[in-house]
């Protein structure tokens, strides 16, 4: 008795300092605030979702059976299917899911203050994204680890198994230009970063064939060589950087590197994966949870100020990173870190085929992506420790603010962010680069605010070299997720193109891999390419694409996980899926309009393309712009298709899954649950008799 | 104590990294199909790459 009341005073504690803390961060007007309340307020809130909220979710709603064999008992080969210890499948299943999204997202998103991008990241994630990968996970553990395309077309019917498809591949294409587009930004004139991204390659395949030759499967061994090796190209950059006979080899325009990323991605597409994605893989992986752990030790011991206002003005929809309106903008930006479609790839799939026991599906599906939601809270503290002047300058392309420093530098300081050239250039030869105006894509002001916080906390001599660092590191595995889903979109295409011609279905036949991942590549390889020929910078087209086709895959999946717990007779509790999807769908829907029938041109993308075309026909645009012109023209309308496409698969997925329910509900034949039958669990009573 | 601390950590990071992966095979090999011919660690190593790289795996 005396144990229980305790332990309610603990968690009242909890729930006080957490609201404490959220209205410290929302109604804090002073000059700054500590970023310590930002890590108090996440940890409280997770703290709580993750012990009342999964808790009831996991034992009245999905109702959990620890006694019910999983896939991996039933199924278990040895290879795929494995019984496997918790906190392993809670590693793999992060390190799956926790990519470049959560980190660039925030970045962006900081341009309306730190508080809508924060209360976003939080809100969405524990009532949204955490929820969508927990239901998604449990759903996929009871059908045999089946993927969310399958689970799609059993449970509602083709129409929602085609569009899940079709949105997998879609935003494979859309996600892999915007962070091709990133890492080409972070190159741009700069020698050191070319330099030591362009070393991570051979790196990675010397670790590939040490670890497939050298010693074959010692994958710790290769990857700590690989590691070091890492570190040694970052330091190395630097060197190249000052020598006067190589620094001009790695001094590139963006065009010209887009073209590299480019032909780097249909290599690794069809080189073996042993020799280049899976080394790089294992790098990437350890380089992401390594640096993520440091920063949260660095924002600890630390503890930032927080220079960015809770609000700017930009919430207007005159931002200059990205047009539109705070409503719906910033939750098609942060999609990573509040609630992305993508997890539920993961989540159905891959991970379910490793749980020893349905109750860690609590855990790993809810706890990762509350982990997840985490790196997009330090994201968005090391976006706001920055002086706001700087991050503008940063990250606001030439287009909207001038390609002259002394232009820029006085447009943000009439925004009330006082910056100064002096100040940009101290910064920009503190980190070692030429200039760092209008490095736009998130991750220069990601590196300068985590080569600042590091700087601070492990020592001020070496930011050039932190900052170096946290681009390689970004662009590792940035490459990574490139890579990987050149792959994935490939066997798409060759499953898709086996219908027509079982020949061109075989992925093993030379010509056809060739031919598709050509395919996919030249697919996101043009979206990449006008993004960099794009004065104004192309993130502020490819990344709103990109967030609404995330949210769209989302809202997929939320719309299978609402259907089958109305089928499954949990009609009253479907709403913990029902009341994201309807949130996600008034998002996208409304974002979508914007972005296609907005009369503004830095939201419309019709609006843009006619505005452009009349220009043209004016004669008023200098030459280098009017050349680009019509591709730029071409592609704005491109977009608008596109959106529209998106929008209206998102809603004949939603009519599709309410038909289902509405015809079960009145007693109508549907598809039937394709759950399989319950089998009791041995490994328990293994256990117990080891 | 600290000794089989270090060894169950030991043992963590090896089965979170994969480094164990053919010991592993090899155990529900023996257990599975006893009498079959068991493929060594290179020919298992490039078989289980290219298995885990067909599929989404990783994400934005």
């Amino acid at each position: 008795m005396g144990s229980s009341i305790s332990r309610r005073m603990a968690w009242l504690a909890v729930a006080v300092t957490g609201a404490g803390a959220v209205g410290g961060i929302a109604l804090n007007r002073g000059e700054s605030i500590n970023a310590l309340w930002f890590v108090a307020a996440a940890a409280c809130v997770y703290t709580l979702a993750y012990r009342f909220y999964s808790a009831w979710i996991a034992a009245r709603v999905l109702v959990l059976d620890e006694t019910r064999a999983t896939p991996a008992e039933r199924l278990d080969n040895g290879r795929d299917f494995v019984p496997t210890n918790r906190w392993v499948v809670f590693g793999h299943h992060f390190a799956a899911i926790a990519g470049p999204g959560p980190l660039i997202g925030p970045t962006l998103a900081a341009q309306f203050g730190y508080l809508p991008g924060t209360l976003w990241i939080l809100i969405g994630a524990v009532l949204g994204g955490c929820v969508q990968d927990m239901t998604i996970m449990f759903f996929s553990t009871r059908r045999d680890g089946r993927s969310l395309g399958q689970m799609a077309r059993d449970e509602l019917g083709p129409v929602g198994g085609a569009a899940a498809l079709t949105g997998t591949l879609m935003i494979m294409v859309i996600l892999i230009a915007v962070l091709g587009l990133v890492v080409v930004n972070a190159m741009k004139h700069s020698p050191w970063a070319t330099a030591t991204v362009a070393a991570t390659i051979p790196i990675a395949v010397l670790v590939g064939v040490y670890m497939r030759n050298i010693r074959p499967g010692r994958v710790l061994e290769g990857s700590l060589i690989g590691l070091a090796l890492l570190l040694f190209a970052v330091a190395g950059g630097g060197w190249i950087d000052h020598s006067e006979t190589l620094r001009p080899l790695f001094d590139q325009e963006g065009l010209t590197l887009a073209w590299f990323v480019i032909g780097y991605g249909f290599l690794a597409a069809i080189l073996p994966v042993w020799l280049l994605l899976a080394p790089r893989d294992y790098l990437s992986t350890f380089m992401k949870l390594g640096t993520i752990f440091l920063l949260a030790v660095a924002i600890v011991l630390l503890r930032p100020e927080i220079r960015m206002p809770a609000l700017t003005q930009f919430t207007d929809g005159s931002g200059p990173i990205f047009g539109g309106k705070l409503f719906p903008f910033v939750f098609i930006t942060i999609a990573c870190g509040a609630v992305s479609g993508f997890h539920s790839l993961i989540s159905s799939g891959t991970t379910p085929k490793l749980l020893a026991n349905e109750r860690d599906i609590r855990m790993i599906g809810y706890g990762g992506m509350v982990l997840e939601s985490f790196v997009a809270i330090m994201a968005m503290i090391a976006a706001t420790v920055l002086d706001p002047g700087v991050f503008f300058a940063i990250n606001s392309p030439a287009g909207v603010v001038g390609k002259e420093a002394a232009d820029a530098v006085a447009k943000i300081s009439a925004w009330g962010f006082p910056v100064t050239v002096e100040q940009m250039q101290f910064l920009a030869r503190e980190m070692g680069e030429k200039t760092l105006f209008a490095r736009t894509g998130g991750a220069p002001s990601l590196a300068v605010g985590m080569a600042s916080i590091f700087g601070s906390a492990f020592g001020d001599g070496l930011l050039a070299l932190w900052y170096h660092f946290a681009i390689m590191f970004e662009a590792v595995f940035i490459l990574t997720t490139l890579d990987a889903g050149t792959r994935v979109g490939r066997f798409m295409l060759q499953d898709f193109l086996g219908n027509f011609s079982p020949r061109l279905g075989q992925t093993s036949w030379y010509p056809s891999v060739l031919l598709t991942s050509g395919a996919i590549v030249a697919a996101w390889g043009y979206f990449l390419y006008i993004g960099v020929i794009d004065p104004n910078g192309g993130v502020n087209i490819l990344w709103p694409l990109f967030g609404i086709s995330n949210q769209m895959l989302a809202a997929v999946a939320l719309s299978v996980a609402t259907g089958i717990l109305v089928k499954s007779g949990k009609l009253r509790h479907a709403w913990i899926a029902g009341v994201p999807l309807a949130w996600l769908a008034a998002v996208t829907t409304t974002a979508a309009y914007e972005k296609i029938m907005s009369a503004d041109v830095r939201i419309g993308f019709f609006a843009a393309a006619n505005d452009l075309a009349a220009k043209l026909a004016a004669g008023s645009l200098p030459p280098g712009k009017a050349a680009v012109a019509p591709q730029l023209i071409f592609n704005q309308q491109l977009d608008a298709w596109l959106t529209l496409f998106f929008v209206v698969v998102l809603w004949v997925v939603i009519f599709d899954m309410l038909r289902v329910c509405a015809r079960h509900l009145q007693g109508k034949p549907v598809q039937p649950l394709t759950e399989s039958p319950h089998e009791p669990s041995r490994l328990v009573e293994l256990w117990v008799r080891d | 104590m600290i000794g089989s601390r270090l060894t169950a950590f030991w043992a963590l990071v090896r089965r979170l990294s994969g480094d164990d992966a053919y010991e592993r095979y090899l155990r529900h090999h023996a257990q599975a199909h006893p009498h079959e011919a068991v493929p060594g660690r290179k020919e298992f190593f490039k078989r289980e790459q290219e298995r885990k790289w067909d599929g989404v795996r990783r994400c934005c």
